[in-house]
């Protein structure tokens, strides 16, 4: 890495770090092929990449496999070293740590262990055996998913008991897509979902790894929207229309408003009105301060990586105008590498307020 | 027989080396199995053992040599197998340009002739060469890539599957000469394959994936969007189509785009302008957008004319270079006059990320 790319870190960032790194040569590293359904192919991924990595000289056991198994399934394990499990169904910890392998393939890590085991539950097992220095290689089904239960629920109509928290999850050193084509809409909507779950795995990842070279460069494989407010835009269709487009780009969603002195008793409500539709789309929300609005505005999106702004046309009229660049001119003008959309004033507009938009 | 189109199936990967041909192949093998028509129509060995492997039991194509320069080319046989007449063909590399001399310039439309005749493709590309990509690659990897499929061309598709791989382990695999000899694994490490690219064309095929997943869902048609392009000769066109006809297709949005020139009484473009507005335009009619020419004497007037009556929500414009006399140049600005004169319309100012 060039010395270019490099930015001074500070003492607790350096100190993290080494941190990270005393913690991370200790540690097991955890792969988890991620499935938007059974039946994608993800144990036979598993199994396979075990498979290699025995032939590559790894010491590869098997801790756990799916009760039902295809030829294909039995013939990979045919390879394998298997630690058969508990009668209760649990892995066996005990064994595996006495055998010491470098890698223990585990199928199921949504797994709910009977009671009597040392954890309730089989990610729990994971975490004991990461932390012993083994690497595990396992599976899962986006339904088991703490976090996107909710909305899987509300897709299939139906609920699974079984759950892993996303946190564990977004710690694996590695997470693969297993994907296939969809047999039925409700499939494909699981399909979607576990795609862009994995696109944030790995823009969480690349944001890690710029950071963690001290790399300040943005990359654009994400849309970030910014919508501009004031008392009197129109406030409602330009967030709806920003929620609406970062939904569609899988992008993220920030609303502000730059501070402006003496808010009138009605503009002060509508500026409240509009901060709340802001917080009803669940957009990312921020009061900027700054004597000059254009560069509070601009100032803040370079430091978000903003891609696009949405701003109102400008209401400013008057003899000045005609010669002077209007706060959108400028914006446009001044934004470097963002795009910017400008939308038409509600109602409430009128050439009388004395601000951007 | 042979009435409807065949189906297209494409395997997208974000890289070589991911797996995209194995797992190609591997479908062939599995369809094969299950006793259908099966040949491989274009097949890339690249020298990996694994891959040629896959091969094993079916059928090829034999290619077709191309003389180019008094030098031989091999290209696929698309005539042969039309001859032929399998059920299913698998094609890989689908954005690969023909040798000059071939039938048709790119391998795409060679799949498109073979899905004509009722056949079924499953082929293989890499997300760097979706057309309307093509600038956030050359902003994440810093290469131009030359060799691109119109957007249109994958949503004629009727399956895509992600072929997916972490950039770490894709890293080993070039690392042990998996994927390129040595001296072009080299030169592979130079380009595309450093982690945070990769990690960034990986984040692109996922989102891509996903999109693509979601078109194929029962749309919700509840406000059409129709989007106006402004087409010119500055270089910057390309870039703003490209992000036009991406947003329009996110949007699932009727995408039309208009070019102005000078009404017939006034002096005519010169030649190299004239040219570069002819290849803009004939770069919007591949990505499939509807083209316009208008005469006017004013194009800030005749586009924003043309929006209203056409019903248009949204105009894509170029943003324009800082002017060097601040005040009064600004104001002459072509965005800027659109922004007077369309108060009543979504005016969207696109960067040129090229000039960045």
């Amino acid at each position: 890495m060039p010395d270019s790319d490099r930015r001074r870190l500070s003492p607790e960032e350096l100190l993290r770090r080494v941190e990270a790194e005393e913690r991370f040569a200790k540690r097991g590293r955890l792969k988890v092929f991620l499935g938007y359904a059974s039946g994608v192919g993800k144990s036979f991924r598993m199994l396979d990449e075990g498979r290699r990595r025995k032939l590559r000289g790894q010491d590869v056991i098997v801790g756990a496999v799916q009760a039902s198994q295809d030829e294909t399934i039995v013939e990979l394990l045919h390879g394998l070293e298997l630690i058969q499990p508990l009668a209760s169904g649990a892995l066996d910890l005990d064994e595996i740590c006495r055998r010491r392998p470098s890698v223990c393939l585990i199928d199921g890590l949504a797994y709910r262990n009977s009671s009597g085991g040392r954890n309730e539950y089989r990610w729990q097992d994971v975490e004991e055996l990461l932390a012993s220095g083994i690497s595990v290689i396992t599976t899962i089904n986006l339904q088991y998913i703490a976090e996107e239960q909710e909305r899987v629920e509300a897709i299939r109509g139906k609920r699974v008991n079984d759950s892993v928290p996303e946190s564990f999850l977004l710690r694996a050193d590695d997470i693969e897509v297993v994907d296939a084509p969809a047999l039925d809409p409700q499939l494909s909507e699981l399909r979607e979902i576990a795609l862009v779950l994995a696109a944030e795995v790995v823009d969480a990842q690349l944001v890690e790894y710029l950071r963690h070279h001290g790399i300040e460069q943005t990359y654009g494989a994400h849309e970030r929207i910014l919508v501009c407010i004031t008392p009197r835009s129109n406030a409602d269709l330009m967030i709806s229309r920003g929620r609406r487009q970062a939904d569609r780009f899988h992008g993220d969603l920030f609303v502000v408003y730059v501070e402006q002195p003496g808010l009138s008793e009605s503009d002060r409500a509508m500026l409240e009105q509009n901060l709340a539709a802001a917080r009803s789309v669940e957009a990312k929300i921020e009061m900027l301060r700054g004597d000059d609005v254009v560069d509070a505005i601009l100032e803040f999106a370079r430091r978000a990586a903003i891609t696009q702004i949405f701003v109102g046309h400008s209401q400013r009229a008057g003899f000045w105008q005609r010669f002077r660049p209007n706060p959108v001119e400028r914006l446009i003008l001044e934004s470097g590498n963002m795009d910017v959309r400008v939308f038409p004033q509600g109602e409430a507009g009128t050439a009388e307020a004395e601000t951007i938009t | 027989m042979g009435e409807a189109e065949g189906k297209l199936k494409v395997i997208l990967g974000y890289a070589a080396g991911v797996g995209k041909t194995f797992r190609m192949l591997e479908e062939g093998q599995a369809l094969r199995a299950e006793g259908r028509d099966v040949v491989v129509g274009y097949f890339e060995p690249h020298g990996r053992r694994d891959t040629i492997a896959k091969t094993e039991g079916l059928e090829t194509v034999p290619r077709k040599i191309i003389s180019y320069r008094d030098r031989p080319f091999e290209e696929m046989d698309t005539e042969a197998i039309l001859d032929r007449r399998p059920e299913i063909c698998l094609v890989d590399e689908f954005p690969h340009t023909n040798v000059p001399g071939t039938p048709r310039a790119k391998r795409w439309e060679d799949v498109l002739v073979l899905l004509e005749a009722g056949i079924d493709v499953i082929t293989t590309m890499n997300i760097q060469h979706l057309e309307s990509l093509n600038d956030q690659v050359r902003e994440v990897s810093g290469i131009q890539v030359r060799e691109t499929v119109p957007d249109w061309v994958l949503k004629r598709a009727n399956d895509i599957v992600f072929v997916d791989l972490t950039p770490g382990a894709l890293l080993n695999r070039l690392d042990r000469g998996v994927v390129y000899a040595p001296e072009k694994a080299q030169r592979a490490k130079e380009n595309f394959f450093k982690e945070p690219t990769l990690a960034a064309l990986r984040e692109m095929a996922l989102r891509q994936t996903a999109h693509e997943v979601d078109l194929r869902q029962p749309a919700s048609p509840k406000e059409k969007e129709r989007i106006l392009i402004h087409i010119t000769d500055s270089p910057s066109a390309v870039g703003l189509i490209r992000r036009g006809r991406r947003v329009a297709d996110y949007l699932r949005a009727d995408c039309f785009a208009v070019t102005v020139l000078p009404g017939p009484g006034l002096p005519s473009l010169a030649v190299e302008q004239r040219e570069a507005l002819d290849r803009h335009l004939d770069f919007a009619r591949k990505l499939h957008i509807d083209t316009r020419i208008l005469d006017a004497e004013n194009a800030a007037d005749a586009l924003v004319a043309f929006a209203r009556t056409n019903g248009i929500t949204q105009i894509f414009l170029s943003k324009p270079q800082r002017p060097k006399l601040r005040f009064l140049a600004a104001k002459q600005l072509l965005a800027m006059q659109v922004l007077r004169a369309a108060r009543d319309i979504q005016v969207t100012v696109v960067a040129d990320r090229h000039a960045q």
